[in-house]
């Protein structure tokens, strides 16, 4: 993070709170990446083992989110926070309901894996899901980037890959669609695959939820519920 | 259009290379007029200032070249680090740096239009339309009842007794005080509490119906709940009066005001909305200053 957010406070101790704050915050982006990538991986391994695990480390972050929260609060109690300040830790307190949410996504998709670890084929759709398993891992990736260094130009990279994930998982669903009208006894296992792509996709938006959160962080405007056009009307019309 | 065309920089803030103890010199040329919104309507502007430059004795200069416009009924709060010229500003609005020996204040000056500085005008008729309200309580040492009634005895604002009982009481009410002294108003004002003695000088001011209030640091000097009691008397003399506030506590400044004038070693830097100025200030001086990184 650059220097406007942590540092030169006359308070020393101001400064280390805020600096533990993105810290920790940074530690948790890392932990949810990881459980991520280990579903995916779980999923497409037939790895039941590790689908199990994944489906088992969730709390980590969920006790992550709640330590967050909870320095965050202690923060703007004792120290009033304003302009970027503020803006930081209303950040850090967004971004972790969203990382948790991530992490509940990987907590499903774990358990599906272990489910369908069973399942003896699903065909194309397994190349589907590891297409889109991977763009979410690599757009989780960017907005840890993101949020590490506080990227603006990056973050609207990210939202715009979004539209990307979205289309992938329209393609996937309607591949399901056939897949189940063609013979019904594939509907049980097309349907597990739909809600891991569904998780998947949410991943995604999630990342980009992120993503504009910093943009709020970085430029004090907030660009939610907008399309990557109006955000980059916002940007520019400073 | 690509992504080259937008500033990408990690903070839209103006730059200044000094923005912790820099000299005057070092800065100066950063500041080209204030950022924000420094100006209103012309029909909403009470207060209408331009190029206000302020200079003690030897020719040093306090207040360099500020251009702003005050709004009716509106709070506005002035902030910045000692000696800003915050307090100078806000003694120009009622000349009362024309009492400082070799004090010169250049520049358009306008309430409602009229040039406080004209020849015509009586600083002491300006000072009742443009009361004031200083740091540490000052009641007169007389009863509370004198200490409301002074000023409208002094403009012969009441005909008879009756009269001039009401203007003691409705200020007194205005300024939340009456009912705590309504039993004692003949016993001497300076035996108040310091709250309510604040509280007895926002009254003395408001007893000669002015249009605009000034107030220097008004709760610097009292307590918690004092202060609140203040503050949430500021907020509703605010339906009737003009309330210009420097205040050393921007929690204050947050809680009160509807506009935040950051001031800076003599220049006006940035006059915003409030929430602006706490949330997302636009420069980097106001930045500094409101997350406390002045060392």
């Amino acid at each position: 993070m650059n220097d406007m957010n942590t540092t030169q406070h006359t308070s020393q101790q101001y400064n280390h709170e805020l600096e533990e704050a993105r810290s920790k915050l940074m530690t948790m982006g890392g932990l949810v990446e990881s459980q991520v990538t280990n579903a995916i991986k779980a999923l497409l391994d037939r790895d039941s083992a590790l689908g199990e695990k994944v489906a088992y480390s969730d709390h980590e972050i969920n006790a992550m989110e709640i330590m967050l929260d909870e320095h965050c609060a202690e923060i703007i109690a004792r120290r009033q926070p304003a302009a970027s300040d503020l803006r930081l830790l209303i950040t850090i307190i967004k971004v972790i309901t969203d990382l948790e949410r991530i992490g509940d996504e990987a907590e499903k998709v774990g358990r599906y894996a272990v489910e369908m670890a069973e399942t003896p084929t699903y065909g194309d759709l397994h190349n589907a899901l590891r297409h889109l398993g991977e763009h979410v891992k690599v757009m989780l990736s960017d907005t840890l980037d993101v949020l590490g260094r506080l990227d603006v130009a990056q973050a609207m990279q990210v939202v715009r890959n979004d539209q990307q994930v979205d289309e992938e998982f329209d393609s996937i669903t309607r591949q399901l669609y056939t897949r189940m009208l063609e013979d019904p006894r594939n509907i049980k296992d097309s349907l597990n695959v739909t809600w891991c792509a569904r998780s998947l996709e949410r991943v995604g938006d999630h990342c980009k939820n992120i993503c504009e959160y910093v943009i709020y962080l970085v430029k004090g405007k907030d660009v939610r519920h907008t399309n990557i056009e109006s955000i980059r009307e916002t940007l520019l019309g400073e | 259009m690509t992504e080259a065309t937008i500033d990408m920089t990690t903070t839209a803030l103006p730059k200044t290379n000094t923005v912790t103890s820099g000299g005057r010199e070092e800065f100066a040329h950063t500041i080209s007029g204030t950022i924000g919104k420094p100006y209103l309507d012309g029909k909403d502007a009470k207060f209408f200032c331009r190029g206000v430059n302020v200079f003690y004795a030897g020719e040093k200069q306090a207040i360099f070249d500020v251009n702003m416009d005050i709004g009716k009924n509106e709070v506005i709060a002035m902030i910045g680090p000692s000696g800003c010229g915050k307090s100078t500003f806000l003694r120009c609005l009622n000349r009362m740096n024309d009492t400082i020996p070799g004090c010169r204040v250049t520049g358009d000056l306008k309430l409602d239009g009229e040039d406080i500085h004209d020849r015509e005008q009586d600083p002491v008729l300006l000072r009742a339309r443009v009361g004031m309200v200083f740091q540490k309580p000052n009641p007169f040492p007389k009863s509370i009842y004198d200490n409301v009634a002074y000023g409208p005895r002094l403009h012969g604002l009441a005909a008879n007794r009756s009269e001039l009982d009401e203007i003691v009481e409705s200020s007194l009410r205005k300024a939340g005080l009456f009912n705590e002294v309504k039993d004692r108003l003949q016993a001497p004002g300076t035996g108040l509490s310091g709250g309510q003695q604040q509280r007895l000088c926002i009254a003395r001011t408001i007893a000669v119906s002015p249009e605009v209030i000034l107030m220097d640091e008004p709760t610097s000097a009292l307590d918690p709940i004092a202060t609140a009691t203040i503050e949430e008397l500021i907020d509703e003399l605010r339906a009737s009066f003009t309330i210009c506030i420097v205040t050393h506590s921007m929690q204050q400044a947050a809680r009160i005001s509807q506009r935040t004038a950051y001031f800076h070693l003599g220049y006006l830097v940035e006059l915003n909305d409030t929430k602006t100025v706490f949330t997302n200030p636009q420069h980097q001086l106001t930045e500094n200053y409101i997350t406390g990184r002045f060392g």
